[in-house]
């Protein structure tokens, strides 16, 4: 299994062969079509990241030791966002996800997303992933 | 009105966004500054700063005068009976709590507050608060699918309990005009007041407090090419000696004693502290920038645009425009079938336009429709009918890319 850095080393790398953020957007709204669905019974209030203009919602569920997302939006951008941070962060140990740091978004052209006051809330949604790895960790120890 | 002449006072106006030149259609949320108006701002800091009312040196009496002469200006432009009927705040939501929680004083359990559909949360949220204070009833005038106000639902809420009336004078979210001269009229045959939240319709109708004989009228500078920060409250001076004072502290202030203090009289009573003094003068030169237009001429133009830009916009398929009232602001509002509001203004920013999404802090009206949010394109009269086209051209491109 790959390590969160060599996740976001290869999503560095896609990113990195587009010119404009044109074909960066047309590409996360790609990558947000192959987003791994969250069950229609999650979709709920309880499961959505608050401080967001579009809808989130985000599941994870632990198998053996590794935290797996799932997630929707309903908005297509974040979808894409949402994604492209599943990847990163599904399918790796509590402590890892924890561990993690995040300025691969720098380097795929996503910084203005990066913000706090912007309306999409990345950050949230990077929060509340850790949260869950905090919620889990607890559940493994 | 010569509009590439006007561009030139607003040096915001020549900048880029993205490597595109800046489409600025967000003028409901905030209108541009006019050099203008920037060089009373700095013209203040350079050269006679000081705290006003207080000191007997030049520089507290100039900036007192001008900040006086200001309130003046207003006064006249809202033709009010008096100058000390236009209260200094810093915002139409700060205008709007002065009274809301002045009338915590004035309520009974049992009282009936009347409210529109259309309202921003900054004209429902202070007064639901009242309620759980005061054990009053919020009454809500429904509006229909054009985001228009049921008056016949209106006459039916009116009652002997009715207390006060607040409504918009335009829909920030829609762009409504509200009927409120009947509204006003209604209120007042059976005893009650009406505060009317004028932020979206100061930029676009100039409104006569007194031929409206309306008990409250508020505004915000930055609507209408003035800084943030200040605002105005209009009170009636009868409705605003009944209203107790809103924050204690300085300048509000007759006498102080540890046994009793007296209030001072109007518009004092309600400016405690010191105010933004450079932003009160710099509104009034906001009021002169666009009186030297003329407000009919801006409303004139602005109506072509909005008649420009809803042609142009409903021939794109699949989209919706929210708000059809007959009369109405220079603010579109709308969705395409199938996308996010949000998408479509994040393409739109990489492509320099300037859109408000959202449910722009009206969300009973997303409610009624049944939407997260729309996209909001709101027209001043310094954009043009080019700016129109680079948004219907930039929208086609990002409906194409989330389609």
């Amino acid at each position: 299994m790959e390590t969160i850095q060599e996740v976001q080393e290869e999503i560095v790398e896609e990113f990195s062969m587009f010119d404009d953020w044109m074909q960066r957007y047309e590409y996360m709204i790609e990558l947000g079509k192959s987003l791994p669905l969250i069950d229609a019974q999650y979709k709920t209030d309880d499961y959505i990241i608050k401080g967001c203009q579009s809808k989130v919602w985000v599941h994870a569920d632990l198998e053996k030791d590794k935290l797996v997302f799932t997630a929707d939006s309903d908005a297509i951008i974040t979808k894409g966002i949402i994604a492209i941070l599943i990847r990163v962060f599904s399918h790796q140990h509590p402590d890892a996800i924890l561990e993690a740091e995040t300025e691969f978004i720098d380097k795929i052209g996503l910084k203005e997303h990066l913000s706090p006051t912007r309306a999409n809330g990345l950050v949230s949604m990077i929060k509340q992933l850790k949260m869950y790895a905090i919620a889990f960790k607890t559940q493994l120890n | 009105m010569d509009v590439q002449k006007i561009r030139k006072d607003f040096p915001i106006l020549a900048r880029e966004v993205n490597g595109k030149p800046l489409v600025y259609f967000d003028n409901a949320a905030t209108s541009q500054t006019p050099i203008q108006v920037i060089d009373v701002i700095v013209d203040y800091y350079k050269n006679y700063n000081a705290n006003i009312h207080r000191g007997v040196h030049a520089l507290s009496q100039e900036a007192t005068d001008a900040y006086e002469a200001a309130r003046q200006k207003i006064q006249k432009h809202f033709n009010a009976a008096h100058p000390h009927e236009i209260i200094f705040t810093s915002g139409t939501t700060h205008s709007i709590n002065i009274v809301s929680n002045g009338y915590a004083h004035l309520l009974k359990k049992g009282d009936e507050l009347i409210v529109s559909a259309l309202e921003h949360h900054s004209n429902i949220v202070p007064w639901q608060m009242l309620c759980e204070k005061t054990g009053a009833l919020l009454k809500v005038i429904p509006m229909n699918e054009d985001g228009v106000l049921l008056m016949e639902e209106y006459d039916k809420l009116l009652s002997d309990k009715t207390r006060l009336v607040f409504v918009n004078h335009v829909s920030n979210a829609l762009g409504t005009v509200n009927p409120i001269e009947s509204i006003i009229e209604k209120a007042h045959a059976i005893g009650a007041e009406v505060l009317i939240d004028g932020a979206q319709a100061s930029p676009h109708i100039q409104a006569d407090v007194q031929a409206l004989d309306v008990d409250y009228y508020v505004t915000s500078a930055h609507k209408l090419c003035g800084p943030t920060g200040i605002g105005i409250l209009y009170g009636k001076e009868s409705a605003l000696k009944r209203l107790p004072p809103y924050q204690g502290g300085g300048e509000m202030i007759a006498e102080v004693t540890f046994e009793k203090t007296t209030y001072a009289g109007l518009p004092h009573k309600f400016e405690a502290g010191t105010p933004n003094i450079s932003g009160g003068i710099a509104f009034g030169a906001a009021l002169d920038y666009i009186n030297n237009i003329g407000m009919n001429q801006i409303a004139a133009y602005e109506e072509e645009l909005l008649q420009y830009g809803t042609a142009a916009l409903e021939k794109i398929p699949g989209l919706k425009i929210y708000g059809t009232a007959p009369q109405k602001t220079a603010v579109i509002s709308f969705n395409v079938k199938g996308i996010h509001p949000y998408d479509i203004g994040s393409i739109l920013d990489k492509l320099g336009i300037a859109v408000r999404t959202g449910h722009h802090c009206a969300q009973p009206i997303m409610d009624y429709y049944q939407i997260p949010g729309t996209v909001r394109a709101s027209f001043s009269f310094y954009n043009t009918f080019e700016e129109i086209d680079s948004m219907v051209e930039a929208l086609k491109k990002a409906i194409q890319m989330l389609q």
